[in-house]
């Protein structure tokens, strides 16, 4: 398959995640739609690698996917601490900082 | 038709069906369940790219560990709240508007670019490169990787301990 293969699928998905980030109401499934927009990033990362016949792709990737896991579970802990305090993790309640 | 043409074909069909299923099946339980499905042929993704390595770490870390976490946090918010989360959506037409419009505009930067049909061919192991490149020219990065590990999970332990 050709380069442009993969990057429109890394395209589709992206763009599938984002319509997840911008449509849910819940603030873990706008995590999830967040999860789905890194991975298609990666899957990007990782064709330019191997079709540029470079190595720096692929590491990129790997620590991109570390990163990932340190977001969710500071981001999930948040969303835990939200649950506790307010009683609702729906996004649009959460408009404390509202001016 | 090649084998590499009809697999990828297959991973590309199952991985967005599910990615779709992710942002519109209305339960929050149901969706983090086709989100591993959609890392896991995200991995596979990896495996028709030559990176083995990475489709290991990808099941490990993502389809593991997040997947895991994230059923987690939802048995646990459900359990407080007492119901089930149902994830109702909101500016379905709006999102899907935006997002149509960010994959159009992707997809005109990858018309223009040149096309890039041949990959080249592997040069020699490339887990064993990636394992010297790690401790070679990136060890400062991997290092500095750990440390943010540390502080993200300590932070997250700090966010929710119990106040007792």
């Amino acid at each position: 398959m050709p380069l442009s293969a993969y990057l429109t699928l890394a395209a589709l998905v992206f763009a599938i995640g984002l319509f997840g980030v911008l449509t849910r109401r819940n603030a873990v499934g706008i995590l999830l739609g967040i999860e789905l927009m890194l991975n298609a990033v990666n899957i990007n990362l990782v064709a330019f690698a191997r079709f540029a016949g470079d190595l720096a792709g692929v590491i990129f990737a790997l620590f991109t996917i570390a990163i990932t896991v340190a977001e969710v579970a500071v981001g999930l802990a948040i969303v835990i601490v939200i649950f506790r305090v307010r009683r609702t993790v729906e996004a649009d309640h959460l408009d404390l900082l509202r001016g | 038709m090649t084998a590499e043409t009809v697999a990828f074909a297959g991973v590309a069909v199952v991985l967005l069906g599910s990615s779709l299923a992710v942002v519109l099946t209305p339960n929050l339980f149901h969706a983090v369940l086709y989100l591993a499905v959609a890392l896991v042929s995200t991995g596979v993704v990896f495996l028709l790219l030559d990176a083995p390595f990475l489709f290991g770490v990808q099941l490990l870390l993502y389809a593991g560990g997040v997947v895991t976490i994230v059923v987690f946090a939802i048995m646990l918010t459900e359990r407080l709240v007492g119901q089930t989360i149902r994830s109702a959506s909101r500016y379905l037409v709006n999102g899907a508007v935006i997002s149509a419009a960010v994959f159009v505009g992707i997809v005109g930067f990858l018309v223009q670019a040149p096309r890039v049909g041949v990959r080249p061919a592997l040069a020699g192991d490339l887990t064993l490169a990636l394992g010297r490149a790690l401790v070679g020219p990136f060890a400062l990065v991997l290092e500095l990787l750990g440390v943010l590990l540390v502080i993200a999970l300590v932070g997250a332990l700090y966010f929710t301990r119990s106040e007792a």
